[in-house]
């Protein structure tokens, strides 16, 4: 039992990271708010005044608004498509007996510790550039004209390069809650005469619910700040073709020096990953004191 | 119960899942080739490249003699460091309380300390910068160091607590009951246990702080940026410079792929919050 000493020295401990963060959390977040409803932009210096909701109202009714939520949501929801069914399909082969299998998984994991530039410019490069990339060569090799893919498919390749970097993290968790499955179960039903895909249908998909929607809520949050694999390969562009709501964000603050707008898009921004945020709490909380 | 499974399938399934792992790992093998290769044989076509002679550690010299690649190491070593030692000599005591004294708020306190990792870290670009331009912290090792210790410090402490909580009380006890004050209990009976779980929260977090590339490449220029700001250089034209790219690549990411391939267990732990087990 907690003394009632070592309750207050309890206390005296988890102040720093309480203080710490909360001081993290607070200061920025007040001053977003506060900036987003002022007329502040750092090229004309000392001309500040009160806003209204005029930031908010420019910010969203601008057109590449409109874009930045489509790139977004396309971004975000095809980078998820792929890594969900393509990491279930990779974890469930992972799990099967075979030989090497240490070595296996290390080659499918391991483009999740390269550095979002390092990828994206790798890919870019390397992979997709008309003339000179593998992709290319193959293309040209069979006699078909070079394709340009941040030409002519600029987000479809900043979703393919994002999905590389993901599938990894998918695969890892699925294969992770795979493992915990009861294998007797399996069998039985297998006994029973219970086909592959009855098995895989009412056994496993049931039991890896729970981690197909953590994979999902997870992503989503880090999928909502993609950023420097944007900016080394598009630059949002061509136009606004790659410009999802980060990006956009972060042209109005720090190229366009837009104080006040760029708050009113990061408010807005925050509010989005918090609708995901939530759900993903609930499921945290949930477990917490099982 | 072990079903006998035969060989053949045995086999078939390495074919197959070699091959998906061998797509997956090609891209990072292929920047190995071509970094040993001079950029003169690294864009010709794929089959030529692998089978023309002469490997050479030209591109490497170039990185560094061009751009002082050491530099941007060295940085990326200390922000990557720096920041994770800071957030443990915060988290380990945090964690320690809620893990062993809990009362009624740990669950909300912990709770809550996860939702700050949920905020878009372009929700407070603005600021961030703002407060950095008027401290001189733009463009300074210290600076990021700073807000990476802040940004993974809720993963440092869930973890710590997570390891924490599997530590049985009762030794703790036995401790106190044997006389030993707080300091000694922490020191002699919960650290030595906690080790493991401490070193491979302390793991995770370099590797993440390592590949932050918001951060790093908002808040920093040419002097403090880390490698991976550094690397956003070779964006254009350098980038068809595919043999310097490569050797730039590889000395950025080798450190990390190795440590990384010893973390893979507490990536699940540390970036699913215990919702996954």
């Amino acid at each position: 039992m907690a003394t009632k000493a070592s309750r207050s020295s309890a206390r005296l401990m988890i102040s720093p990271a309480v203080i710490l963060l909360l001081g993290w959390m607070l200061v920025p977040l007040c001053m977003t708010v506060y900036f987003s409803f002022l007329y502040y932009n750092l090229l004309q210096p000392g001309t500040t005044s009160f806003a209204g909701w005029d930031n908010y109202y420019w910010f969203i009714t601008d057109p590449s608004f409109t874009d930045a939520i489509k790139n977004t949501l396309f971004l975000v929801a095809g980078v998820l498509f792929i890594t969900t069914i393509g990491g279930l399909g990779a974890a469930l082969l992972l799990d099967k007996p075979m030989f090497g299998q240490g070595l296996i998984r290390i080659m499918v994991i391991a483009p999740f510790f390269v550095m979002p530039t390092v990828s994206a410019l790798v890919w870019k490069n390397m992979f997709m550039n008309p003339v000179n990339g593998i992709f290319g060569q193959i293309v040209t090799g069979f006699g078909f004209p070079p394709i340009d893919f941040f030409g002519q498919y600029p987000l479809a390749s900043i979703t393919f390069i994002v999905s590389w970097m993901w599938l990894p993290f998918a695969t890892l968790i699925l294969l992770t809650a795979l493992q915990s499955l009861d294998q007797d179960q399996l069998e039985a039903a297998e006994m029973d005469g219970a086909s592959w895909l009855n098995r895989f249908w009412y056994i496993m998909l049931p039991h890896l619910a729970r981690a197909i929607t953590v994979v999902i809520l997870i992503q989503t949050i880090f999928l909502l700040s993609v950023f420097a694999e944007i900016l080394v390969t598009t630059n949002g562009g061509p136009g606004t073709a790659t410009t999802n709501l980060t990006y956009l964000i972060y042209v109005s603050s720090l190229l366009q020096f837009d104080v006040g707008m760029g708050s009113a898009g990061g408010v807005i921004a925050i509010i989005l990953a918090n609708i995901v945020a939530i759900f993903l709490m609930r499921m945290i909380g949930k477990n917490l004191d099982a | 119960m072990a079903r006998s499974i035969s060989k053949k399938s045995k086999i078939i399934n390495t074919l197959v899942a070699g091959f998906i792992g061998f797509l997956m790992f090609f891209p990072i093998l292929w920047i190995v080739v071509l970094s040993f290769k001079t950029e003169e044989n690294a864009i010709r076509a794929p089959l030529e490249i692998l089978f023309s002679s002469g490997w050479t550690m030209e591109s490497f010299q170039t990185v560094q003699a061009r751009s002082d690649y050491l530099k941007h190491f060295s940085n990326s070593v200390i922000i990557s460091l720096g920041s994770t030692v800071l957030a443990l000599i915060v988290a380990v005591p945090a964690a320690w309380s809620m893990a062993f004294v809990p009362s009624r708020h740990t669950k909300n306190v912990l709770m809550w300390m996860l939702s700050t990792k949920m905020l878009p870290p372009v929700g407070v670009l603005v600021p961030i910068y703002l407060l950095f331009r008027d401290f001189d912290l733009l463009d300074t090792r210290f600076g990021l160091t700073i807000v990476l210790m802040l940004i993974n410090l809720p993963i440092i402490i869930w973890m710590l607590y997570t390891y924490f909580k599997e530590i049985p009380g009762e030794i703790l006890e036995a401790a106190r009951m044997d006389g030993a004050s707080l300091r000694e209990e922490i020191i002699y009976v919960l650290t030595p246990m906690a080790i493991p779980g401490i070193a491979s929260t302390v793991l995770l977090n370099i590797i993440l702080a390592w590949n932050e590339a918001f951060w790093t490449i908002n808040l920093t220029a040419a002097k403090a940026a880390p490698l991976t700001a550094f690397i956003t250089s070779y964006s254009s034209p350098e980038g068809l410079f595919y043999a310097k790219l490569s050797a730039a690549s590889i000395m950025a990411i080798a450190p990390i792929l190795i440590m990384g391939w010893f973390s893979q267990k507490q990536l699940v732990r540390g970036l699913t919050f215990g919702a996954v087990k």
